[in-house]
């Protein structure tokens, strides 16, 4: 039997001997993506390895590039701002809001301050959001499944809040040229009071979930470092930096839209690793809630939108009953307003980091130049100094803590 | 901020922008990092301003987390083969916005250590972002459109 197995095994080809030479080791060429779940989107990463070690990562982007820059260049100032939504669907209420900002800052108008104080509830939210969504897919990539449904329990309430407001659960353009879209929704303080009282409980709860795992820390604590200076030479921005010991937030170093008003703490932490951007991130969730909290509590009385006629869609009711709403209504909506000459860069704190839209105008009604500077584009700089040297299976743990998003990357 | 190589400085809706020669940016980028302390290139694009000249405008927007304040330099280039230098000897983090400029624009960065194309394929003809490229169409261009 024994001998009838060896010379079964004889009869196979001869395994190809390796070279002996430790000068050249053999080093394996691995394609991650662009289709690899862990990637969250489409980002191909094409991986050198020596046994199990990364020894260089080069990440490939483009794959969602759709030409939104181009395309804004072809509309109107006010139709551009539904491509902003597509720009980081996660985050889709903070590029409304810096789009917002930077055309205003050119027309130098006037937000009302209820207007104000809802964008920074609804850019909250949408932070949340993101945060959210990170969590749960980042957990679920390391091997922890539950938190991914419990993330998603309380997204959906958000997402079902922002339906509310504007009418759209992701897409939403509820951040228009001149304040709001629509006028809040009559009750939104029960609703939104009733999930924001609920939400510290359940950040409490992922972070139980997740701290009382060995694996998950195990899996996060020292992975993914990558020194400060590094960073910020290669442009990080976000809760990445915050958790590699700066502190420094653009809602706090350049108040927007009123954050100057609101009392919330910049979670920093200095471990630099996967571990400490999980615990920026988690932190960032419950200073969120805070503002929000405060935005219910002192919300401004008054309108929602500046009293520009020429750059506000008028009330339907007065389209009805004066002459002058409804020749700014055609106006507006056939050809757009004028914005005067000049140019803008408009910076807010996104979820992921610094969001900056440069926009031109030579005068006209469609935006001569709208360029976005993105955190995911920048933030994906760094993966190939972070993975280097690491092991494949601690990629996805570092990948993930980057939190990026390819629409945002490739716009 | 004193340096020969700045030619103008405007001051603009509470911006600052400097209007540079651009044969001089990677020393002006080198004397602002190290002296000024602008420790962050936050991003690179270009402007195209077709049909004037000189037709592209390549704007650097730099931002120093130490002094909390921001920079915006200009460089007009001519719309015959354009050239500049890149910094990304300076700031590491130029190298993919050089890239996408490059892609977008066809402005050549010299001393770039990868200038290739990053958001469209390899073999893309034509660079989408400048103004005589179409919206529409695949590799024909309308002239009536």
């Amino acid at each position: 039997m024994k001998k009838a197995l060896e010379d079964h095994v004889a009869t196979f080809p001869a395994v190809q001997e390796q070279p002996a030479s430790p000068a050249a080791p053999r080093r394996m060429a691995l394609n991650m993506g662009p289709q690899h779940p862990s990637t969250h989107g489409v980002l191909r990463i094409m991986i050198e390895l020596e046994g199990e070690t990364i020894v260089s990562a080069e990440p490939d982007i483009g794959f969602l590039h759709t030409g939104i820059e181009k395309q804004c260049e072809h509309l109107t100032w006010h139709k551009a701002t539904t491509l902003t939504d597509r720009v980081d669907y996660l985050a889709n209420l903070s590029n409304n809001l810096v789009y917002a900002l930077a055309v205003e800052k050119l027309l130098q108008i006037e937000i009302p301050p209820r207007a104000q104080w809802m964008r920074v509830m609804m850019t909250e939210f949408s932070r949340l959001n993101s945060h959210l969504v990170w969590l749960g897919t980042h957990a679920l990539d390391i091997g922890a499944m539950s938190v991914f449904f419990y993330c998603f329990r309380e997204r959906e309430n958000i997402l079902r809040i922002t339906e509310m407001f504007s009418g759209q659960r992701m897409m939403t353009s509820y951040i228009r040229i001149g304040g709001l879209a629509l006028e809040p929704p009559r009750n939104w303080q029960h609703v939104v009071g009733k999930f924001i009282r609920a939400f510290p409980s359940n950040v409490d709860q992922y972070e139980e979930l997740l701290n009382s795992n060995p694996i998950w820390m195990r899996r996060t604590q020292g992975v993914g470092f990558v020194p400060l200076e590094d960073m910020l030479d290669l442009g990080v921005t976000g809760p990445m930096v915050r958790a590699a010991g700066l502190n420094w937030d653009i809602r706090k170093s350049e108040p927007y839209s009123s954050y100057e008003k609101f009392d919330f703490d910049v979670p920093v932490h200095t471990e630099n690793d996967v571990f400490a951007r999980y615990r920026v991130r988690l932190e960032e969730m419950r200073q969120s809630a805070r503002i929000i909290t405060q935005a219910l509590e002192g919300m401004p009385e008054g309108p929602y939108q500046a009293d520009a006629p020429h750059v506000v869609l008028p009330d339907r009711e007065k389209m009805k009953t004066q002459m002058e709403a409804l020749i700014y209504h055609f106006k507006i909506v056939t050809e757009g307003f004028r914005v005067p000459a000049g140019e803008a860069y408009q910076c807010i704190e996104a979820p992921r980091g610094e969001i900056g839209y440069y926009v031109v105008s030579d005068g006209t009604s469609n935006p001569y130049r709208v360029h976005m500077r993105t955190p995911s584009f920048a933030n994906l700089q760094v993966l190939a100094p972070m993975l280097r040297g690491e092991l494949i299976a601690d990629s996805i743990a570092a990948l993930g803590s980057m939190d990026f998003v390819l629409g945002d990357t490739d716009r | 901020m004193n340096h020969d190589a700045i030619l103008e400085t405007l001051e603009t809706l509470g911006e600052r922008t400097c209007i540079v020669d651009p044969g001089r940016i990677v020393d002006l980028c080198r004397h602002l990092k190290d002296e000024e302390q602008f420790n962050r290139l936050s991003t690179v694009t270009a402007v195209d301003w077709h049909p004037a000249e000189p037709r592209f405008e390549v704007v650097y927007h730099l931002h120093s987390t130490v002094r909390n304040q921001r920079l915006r330099l200009k460089c007009r280039l001519g719309g015959a083969d354009p050239e500049i230098d890149s910094v990304t000897g300076v700031w590491r983090g130029a190298n993919w916005y050089e890239r996408e400029v490059f892609d977008m624009f066809g402005i050549k960065f010299r001393n770039h250590p990868n200038l290739t194309r990053i958001l469209m394929p390899v073999d893309w003809e034509g660079y989408p972002l400048r103004k005589d490229y179409p919206v529409h169409g695949y590799k024909y261009s309308y002239p009536n459109d």
